[in-house]
């Protein structure tokens, strides 16, 4: 009976998204103040009812409902709770509600927070988010409704989660990932209710860039955590693996961070007004290339889910109907948009506008990359993949391009800046950096080699020049700390993004440059070197979880003769459904991890197993927490908020005389 | 012209310039780095010449999964159920790496038949075929269900 509480309850809220994504549209056209007004109530109405729905499907997974075909696919008695409520998301059906949920969440907060915003605006984003949100609903209910049940005779105990998935990277990695996803059809939704309304201004820009701040800085950390996530549990030892999944995250990433720095000239200098729209469209097209890659099972990669044509089919089309309309209405609204244009060769607009051609050309690149297998097989029938060497060939040198100019746009000025006092201020610094780079790796590996030494010049140009506009702007206030208190936080949060950029480009050269791996097959007290490091096999016993048996290894790693860590990695069997499993060990540290794991029982007690030395792999995630909290310390401007305050007054005044007169012509 | 046109000109041209370029690598780089996919059938015919670097999808046949006892060296047969194709591959294998499972692996063919696998793929979830093996038993007409573990092999 309750989960079909949970499918009424998701029709329900179906009902209303239908209502909100027409209402309150034509209701701003015909400038009518109760259909706008109602866009608001309806949004928490629908947050509402899905928020029963996700919650009826965990509760159908903590009291093990197998009858619920969902839940009998993707739970077991034996799973530990944890799992089971997180199973909520751990098959097709359950997540696309969350990814529905998280959308939901979104426009919720979007009803909350838009109280300086015009409510003929608010009611058209809340309207396109209802669209959106519809869609996603009807694919649930007609392909994937995650409460079917299994009639007559439901199974006595469930097939168990994929013990892939049994960590606790699966806890928060799909969560976040969708949040930062979603988030991006909320800035699509802007840039959609721009166009209907035909203005756009400064203004639409300062709404907008709080909102893609956030929702670029949650990605960024989905997309961190997918990679930490696949570094320890797939056991390859890799950080990216340039996986068909993998790269439309990235794909909406690229498109996501043009879009914030495009924003910012389209905020202050009311440029590039129709090429910002057009990003917002481009990264919420990749946030549902993604869903479409993941669900329609077209391309073998570790994401996939076990699908059936109907699914990409229905996905396809949201994706043509959202995208496609949207191209539509920004081809005819587009010339509309007059953008100012008044700046020089060398100023803070062409920095921008470059940043915007290496980002978008990166992300044309992996799109390519990603669906050319797929367009190859459709005209010749052969099935072709893409290696990473593609990906790499184009990726970094770009992203180099990208890394050199980053630290010259926070010295140039809009409009124009001399050359002269760009060569003055960055002189010394491209000088000090260059020296960091031949010396720095030099010290801490003992080894040089070009792309190390390359990359650590790179993000030491970064943050050296980072360093000295800190100085430079504070030097004039009566004390530094003065200085550094006036500054805003917006300036704030584009520094330490910058610098997550320099950190995480050291930590993937160094990674890339200096690893060592090494497969072994060793019996209980041998030992082996790798790099600086002995690893000693102890041996093997036997170890019992609630849902699995194995065998946990002990080693011990000797660096100069001194014990500096002891690593039990993990065999197991999951015995639901009788797969392997291999849990890796991993020393962590700021300039290395020590990372085993271990492979298969040989003759008698010996065990194959690979050993990996990863120096400053930590970086790479470190600098993604850099950018993630930069975006978010950005988006908490106080001019943000200043600006509601003063607006919501203003606001006010034109809402009383839009519901007595209604005066205002609806734009057309 | 104007000079703001002229400007404006300049950029477009600029990027034209940089995207034609940009296209022209990409271009290159994908045909650099295409892996073509063959069926275990297409291999035995001989359509693959030696040296080339490719991906062969199958099932594993049952019974044929070898390990050395005195390092990590491994062979095993894949087969669409008309071909058979000899793997072998130096590593840890895969979780789900087992007999009578589909599997992916990337390499090239040596001089004496056998395939040099420099990386071998699994499903993470073994009720989904990926694409390739799949396509490998479609062409050969072979289904997997009347193939899999438990039937008459």
């Amino acid at each position: 009976m309750i989960p079909e509480v949970g499918s009424f309850s998701l029709i329900l809220a179906l009902c209303l998204s239908m209502i909100l994504a027409t209402l309150p549209i034509i209701g701003a056209y015909q400038n009518n103040f109760l259909w706008m007004s109602m866009a608001r109530p309806l949004s928490a109405g629908v947050f509402v009812f899905l928020a029963i729905s996700i919650a009826i499907l965990a509760y159908a997974f903590v009291t093990d409902d197998f009858s619920v075909q969902f839940v009998a696919q993707h739970s077991n008695s034996l799973l530990p709770d944890r799992y089971k409520f997180t199973a909520v998301w751990g098959g097709h059906e359950g997540s696309f509600l969350l990814w529905t949920f998280m959308l939901a969440g979104w426009m919720l907060a979007v009803a909350i927070f838009s109280k300086s915003m015009p409510l003929e605006f608010v009611a058209r984003v809340l309207g396109v988010l209802g669209f959106l949100i519809t869609g996603y609903i009807l694919f649930m209910l007609a392909t994937s409704n995650p409460f079917d049940r299994i009639v007559p005779l439901p199974p006595i105990d469930g097939a168990d989660l994929n013990s892939a998935l049994q960590d606790f990277g699966f806890i928060i990695h799909p969560p976040t990932l969708y949040m930062g996803y979603v988030g991006f059809s909320v800035v699509f939704a802007f840039a959609m209710a721009a166009l209907l309304s035909g203005k756009m201004d400064a203004a639409w820009a300062r709404w907008c860039r709080p909102w893609a701040n956030i929702a670029w800085a949650i990605l960024t950390l989905g997309i961190a955590l997918g990679s930490w996530w696949a570094y320890y549990e797939l056991g390859w030892g890799g950080w990216w693996a340039w996986d068909p999944v993998e790269n439309p995250p990235l794909i909406t990433w690229l498109f996501g961070t043009a879009l914030i720095h495009s924003l910012a000239a389209t905020e202050k200098r009311g440029v590039f007004k129709a090429w910002t729209v057009l990003l917002a469209i481009l990264a919420f097209a990749g946030s549902l290339l993604g869903t479409f890659i993941t669900r329609s099972g077209l391309l073998t990669s570790v994401h996939a889910f076990a699908s059936d044509p109907d699914r990409g089919f229905f996905i396809l089309a949201i994706l043509g109907i959202t995208v496609g309309g949207a191209l539509l209405l920004f081809a005819f609204r587009a010339p509309l948009m007059k953008s100012e244009f008044g700046f020089d060769l060398v100023s803070r607009e062409i920095l921008l506008l470059s940043n915007n051609v290496i980002l978008v050309v990166a992300a044309a690149s992996v799109f390519l990359g990603t669906l050319f297998p797929m367009v190859y097989q459709a005209i010749t029938d052969d099935l072709i993949s893409i290696g990473p060497p593609y990906f790499n060939a184009i990726f970094i040198p770009l992203m180099a391009l990208l890394a050199l100019l980053l630290s010259i746009g926070p010295y140039t000025r809009w409009k124009r800046t001399s050359t002269t006092y760009l060569m003055q201020q960055l002189g010394k610094v491209a000088l000090a950096a260059l020296a960091l780079g031949v010396v720095l790796p030099l010290l801490v590996t003992g080894q040089i080699s070009l792309p190390a030494t390359m990359a650590v010049a790179i993000g030491s140009w970064i943050i050296l020049a980072m360093l000295q506009d800190l100085v430079n702007k504070t030097a004039n206030k009566a004390t530094r700390l003065k200085g550094l208190r006036a500054l805003s936080f917006s300036y704030y949060g584009m520094q330490m993004a910058h610098m997550g950029m320099a950190v995480m480009l050291i930590g993937v050269a160094l990674t890339s440059s200096f690893s060592l791996e090494r497969s072994v097959l060793l019996s209980p007290g041998q030992d082996v070197g790798l790099g600086n490091y002995v690893f000693q096999f102890e041996g093997t016993a036997p170890v019992n979880g609630p849902n699995y048996v194995g065998e946990q290894a002990t080693f011990i790693v000797l660096q100069q003769g001194e014990e500096i860590a002891i690593l039990h990695p993990e065999r197991r069997i999951y015995l639901a459904t009788n797969t392997p499993s291999t849990e890796m060990a991993i020393d962590a540290g700021f300039l290395r991890d020590l990372f085993i794991t271990l492979g298969e029982q040989k003759e008698g007690d010996s065990w194959s197993m690979t050993i990996y030395v990863k120096p400053f792999v930590r970086w790479i995630w470190l600098g993604a927490i850099f950018m993630t909290f930069g975006g978010i310390l950005a988006a908490a401007d106080k001019r943000y908020r200043r600006l509601r305050r003063k607006q919501t007054e203003s606001n006010r005044e034109s809402e009383k005389s839009n519901s007595i007169g209604g005066e205002l012509p609806a734009s057309s | 012209m104007k000079p703001h046109r002229r400007k404006k000109l300049g950029i477009i041209l600029f990027i034209a310039a940089g995207l034609s370029v940009a296209v022209g690598f990409t271009a290159f780089a994908l045909k650099q780095n295409i892996n073509m996919f063959y069926t275990p059938t297409q291999v035995a015919e001989g359509e693959v010449g030696v040296g080339l670097h490719f991906r062969i999808g199958g099932m594993v046949k049952t019974g044929t999964v070898l390990g050395a006892s005195d390092s990590l060296k491994v062979n095993f047969v894949t087969t669409d159920f008309v071909s058979d194709v000899p793997i072998q591959y130096e590593g840890i294998l895969p979780d789900l790496f087992r007999e009578g499972q589909g599997i992916v692996a990337e390499g090239e063919m040596d001089a004496a038949g056998v395939f040099q696998a420099s990386r071998v793929l699994a499903k993470h979830d073994e009720n989904f075929m990926s694409p390739e093996v799949k396509a490998a038993l479609d062409a050969s007409g072979a289904t997997a269900d009347n193939h899999m573990p438990g039937g008459e092999n």
